[in-house]
C-alpha cells in the first residue's frame, strides 16, 4: 500500500474533497516519419491542471475540441499515464499505482464514454455487459446473486430487466447510454468521470439521461467530473465549472458565478457564441466572434495561450499591456472577480 | 445580432413568386425489411431572400427532403411529388438538366467539410472548377474569381492559401471553402444541411456569420437544416418542424417559439437545457423514442409519446392546418385547445414553457 501523500494547495480548495488533482501534465510525443521514429516534438495536451472534486459535487469541465478535457479525464483514471503531477484519491496518488492496487482504486472511479455505439461490445448481452465488472472484481457469491444485482441495476437506470438477454444493437442510443451508466455504477463507485455522456443523443432523449444522472447522484452520493462541450447541459448539471483552453484551466468558478459573471475573455466569447433557443433574446444578444482557430498544441503561444485569438488583446490593450500577455503566463488565481481566473486583464462582463 | 436583419417575411406577399416551391414531396426506400417511408409529404414555399429553418431529430427526414430536391438520392429511392425552382421542375428532371442547375441556381453546403472537398486537388482548383462548370471563362479568370471568393468568406492570405490542399485547412476554414464553392455562381437557393454540427461553438459562430454574409452577397434564399433550436432562433425567418417524415408545424420563428400549437414542438423546447436558465430543476424529456418509418402505424405518429393524446389520435393522422392567420400551421387534432389551455395551465409542459419564456 502506498503511504498517504502530501497534497499541495490549490487556488480553489473544497471543504470535503474526494478527488484532488494537482499540477497534472500530459504530453504526447510527436514521432518523426523515419525508420527510428525519433521523438521530434511534444503535444502539450494537459498543462498544470489542478482542481478538487467534493463529495456529491459535479465539476463541469468544458472547452472546445483539443483543449485537453478528455485527456484530463483519462489521466485521472490512469487510463493514460500522466507525464507528471498527482491525482489523489483516498490518500493515494493514482498516477503512481499499478496492478492490483490500481484495480482497487478503479472500483471507486469509473468512466462513462461518449459514444454508446462504440463502448458496448456488440457480442455481449446486456446482462453480461452490466455484470462484467462484478465478475472482474469478484463481487457476489453466485451467478444468481450477480444476476439479481444486474436486474436491480437495470431498473435503477430505467431499463426493463426482462430485456437483459438482448444485445446492445437492439436498443436506441439513449437506452444504450443507460446501459453504459449501469455498467459504470455496478461497482458502487464514488467518482464517475463522464466524458461527453449526452453529446451523441438527440435533444428529446438527452434530457432523460441528464435527469437520470442527477437522480443517481442524489441517491448514491456520487461525485461527477462532467466533461462536455455543451455549456447549456453543464449549466444545468454542474455545481462548479472549469473552463479549459489549450491544455490549461483558464477560469474556475461556481456555476452561477461563471455563467453570470464570466471574467476570462475566452469564457465570455464561448458563452456568447452559444445560441439560445429564444428568438427575441437571440436578436438582442451581442456575439463575440473570435478570429482564427485554436493554435497547435505542439507549439503553444508564449505567455498567455489565448492571446492569439483574444478579443481584449486585439482591441483593448496597448503595446505595453500586450507585452505582459506575450511574456508572462497569467497564473490561475483570484484577481478581484470572486473566483480564480487566468488572465492579466480579467474583467467581468455579462453575456448570457 | 447581424444574423437577423431581414424582416420576418410571412411568405404570402402578393406578386412575389417563391424561388422554391415544394409540393407533397415523398421519398421511400425499398429495403429487405420493407418500404421505409423517409419523407411522407412535405410542402413548403421559400420566398426570395428568406431563411427557412428545418428542424427535427435524426431520422425525421429533414436531410432526405433536401437531397431529393438536389437530385442526389440513390437511384433506388422512390420519389413522388414536386419541387419547382422558379418554373423548373426538379423532381424527375434528367441528369443533364440537374447538372446544369446544381451549383448555378441551387447549391448545397454539407455537414462534413472534409468529405465534401476532394483531397487531391488544391482549394483554388476546386473553386475555379465550380466557376468554369457553369461559365465559359479562361482558367486565369476563374482562378482570380476563386481568390476573390476565398477573401469574401474570410480566409486570410487568400492568394497564397488557394494553392493549399484541404488537409492543410482547419475544420472551420474548410467549411468556409465549401460555402465559397456553393456561392461561386450566385445561386438563388442555398441549402445548408447541418453546416455547423461538426464544429466547435466559437467556430460555429464564425461560420454562421460567414453564411449570413454569403447570403447577403448573393441575395440567395436559404434553407437551413439543423437539429439545434438555438441556431434556428438566431438565423431563420420561418421554421418548419419535422417529425417522422412529415412537417408537424410551420410558422415564423416567433410563432414557433412563443405560441407553438403542436405538442412535439412544445416538448422539444421544454426538453432543452438552457444557457440562460437560472432556476435549474429537472429537465422534461419527451418520453419514448421516434417511431420506425417501416410500417408506420395509422394515426398521429407522435401520439405514443404525446401527453395530450386522445382517441382520435390513434385512428387519424392530423393534417397540417392553419391555426393562425399568416401561415402558422400545425398538425395536431387538439391544436385549438392548446391555445385555449395556454392561460389555464392544464398542460404541464405547456405551462412551464410559458413560465420559462416569460
Amino acid at each position: 500500500m502506498t503511504a498517504a501523500v502530501e497534497v499541495p494547495p490549490t487556488p480553489l480548495p473544497s471543504a470535503d474533497p474526494v478527488l484532488q488533482v494537482r499540477n497534472l501534465v500530459k504530453h504526447f510525443p510527436v514521432r518523426g516519419s523515419g525508420v527510428t521514429r525519433r521523438t521530434v516534438g511534444e503535444i502539450h495536451a494537459v498543462c498544470d491542471v489542478s482542481f478538487d472534486v467534493a463529495r456529491g459535487e459535479t465539476l463541469g469541465v468544458v472547452g472546445e475540441s483539443g483543449c485537453g478535457k478528455s485527456t484530463t479525464g483519462r489521466a485521472i483514471l490512469n487510463l493514460q499515464p500522466a507525464t507528471s503531477g498527482q491525482v489523489i484519491y483516498d490518500g493515494k496518488d493514482v498516477t503512481q499505482l499499478t496492478g492490483s492496487a490500481l484495480r482497487v482504486v478503479r472500483r471507486d472511479m469509473q468512466l462513462v464514454f461518449q459514444d454508446p455505439f462504440a463502448s458496448l461490445n456488440p457480442r455481449m448481452t446486456v446482462n453480461n455487459l452490466v455484470g462484467e465488472p462484478l465478475v472482474i472484481h469478484h463481487i457476489g457469491e453466485s451467478k444468481q446473486a450477480r444476476r439479481d444485482v444486474v436486474a436491480e441495476l437495470l431498473r435503477t437506470v430505467g431499463l426493463n430487466p426482462e430485456h437483459g438477454n438482448r444485445y446492445a444493437h437492439e436498443f436506441s442510443g439513449g437506452q444504450r447510454q443507460r446501459i453504459g451508466i449501469a455498467r459504470a455504477i455496478a461497482l458502487e463507485p464514488k467518482v464517475l468521470v463522464l466524458d461527453e455522456p449526452v453529446s451523441a443523443l438527440d435533444v428529446s432523449i438527452q434530457a432523460g439521461v441528464v435527469n437520470l444522472l442527477e437522480d443517481l447522484q442524489d441517491r448514491l452520493g456520487l461525485s461527477y467530473v462532467f466533461i462536455a462541450h455543451d455549456l447549456s447541459v453543464v449549466r444545468h448539471i454542474a455545481d462548479r465549472v472549469a473552463v479549459m483552453y489549450l491544455g490549461r484551466i483558464v477560469e474556475v468558478a461556481t456555476r452561477d458565478a461563471l455563467f453570470e459573471r464570466p471574467a476570462h475573455p475566452y469564457t465570455r466569447a464561448l458563452l456568447s457564441a452559444i445560441p439560445i433557443p429564444d428568438p427575441r433574446k437571440e436578436r438582442e444578444r451581442r456575439r463575440i466572434v473570435l478570429v482564427g482557430d485554436v493554435p497547435s498544441p505542439a507549439a503553444p503561444p508564449s505567455g498567455c495561450r489565448f492571446r492569439t485569438r483574444c478579443q481584449v488583446f486585439r482591441d483593448d490593450l496597448n503595446d505595453d499591456q500586450r507585452q505582459l500577455c506575450i511574456e508572462q503566463h497569467p497564473a490561475l488565481e483570484e484577481r478581484g472577480q470572486g473566483h480564480p481566473v487566468s488572465c492579466h486583464y480579467a474583467d467581468v462582463e455579462r453575456v448570457v | 445580432m447581424t444574423l437577423t436583419d431581414s424582416p420576418g417575411t410571412a411568405g404570402t406577399a402578393a406578386g412575389v413568386k417563391p424561388v422554391l416551391e415544394v409540393r407533397d414531396l415523398s421519398v421511400s426506400f425499398p429495403t429487405d425489411d420493407g418500404l421505409v417511408q423517409a419523407v411522407r409529404g412535405v410542402s413548403y414555399r421559400l420566398m426570395p431572400r428568406e431563411v427557412l429553418g428545418i428542424v427535427g431529430e435524426s431520422g425525421s427526414g429533414k436531410s432526405v427532403t433536401s437531397l431529393a430536391i438536389m437530385g442526389l438520392l440513390p437511384r433506388t429511392a422512390r420519389i413522388a411529388g414536386s419541387a419547382c425552382l422558379g418554373d423548373q421542375e426538379l423532381i424527375g428532371a434528367p441528369y443533364s438538366t440537374m447538372q446544369h442547375l446544381r451549383g448555378r441556381r441551387i447549391s448545397m453546403v454539407f455537414q462534413d467539410p472534409i468529405s465534401s472537398l476532394n483531397p487531391v486537388y488544391s482549394i483554388g482548383w476546386q473553386l475555379a472548377e465550380a466557376v468554369r462548370a457553369h461559365h465559359d471563362v479562361s482558367k486565369q479568370a476563374a482562378a482570380d474569381r476563386a481568390v476573390d471568393l476565398l477573401q469574401l468568406v474570410g480566409i486570410p492570405n487568400a492568394k497564397e492559401r488557394a494553392s493549399n490542399y484541404p488537409h492543410e485547412f482547419s475544420g472551420g476554414m474548410r467549411q468556409r471553402v465549401v460555402i465559397a464553392i456553393a456561392i461561386a455562381n450566385d445561386p438563388e437557393v442555398l441549402i445548408a444541411d447541418e453546416p455547423t454540427t461538426a464544429l466547435d461553438v466559437t467556430v460555429q459562430a464564425q461560420i454562421l456569420e460567414t453564411l449570413d454574409l454569403a447570403r447577403r452577397e448573393t441575395n440567395a434564399a436559404m434553407v437551413l437544416i439543423t437539429h439545434d433550436l438555438g441556431v434556428v432562433a438566431g438565423v431563420a425567418d420561418r421554421v418548419l418542424v419535422m417529425y417522422a417524415g412529415k412537417p408537424v408545424e410551420t410558422g415564423t420563428v416567433d410563432e414557433i417559439y412563443y405560441s407553438s400549437r403542436m405538442p412535439y414542438t412544445l416538448g422539444l423546447l421544454a426538453s432543452l437545457p438552457r444557457l440562460d436558465d437560472r432556476k435549474g430543476g429537472a429537465l422534461r424529456p419527451i418520453p419514448g423514442s421516434p417511431p420506425s418509418l417501416l410500417n408506420l402505424a395509422p394515426g398521429c405518429p407522435f401520439s405514443p409519446r404525446c401527453t395530450y393524446r386522445g382517441d382520435v389520435c390513434d385512428e387519424q393522422e392530423p393534417e397540417l392546418l392553419e391555426v393562425a392567420p399568416g401561415g402558422h400551421r400545425a398538425a395536431c387534432h387538439f391544436s385549438d385547445q392548446l391555445e385555449q389551455r395556454r392561460e389555464a395551465p392544464v398542460l404541464e409542459t405547456d405551462a412551464t414553457l410559458q413560465e420559462e419564456l416569460a
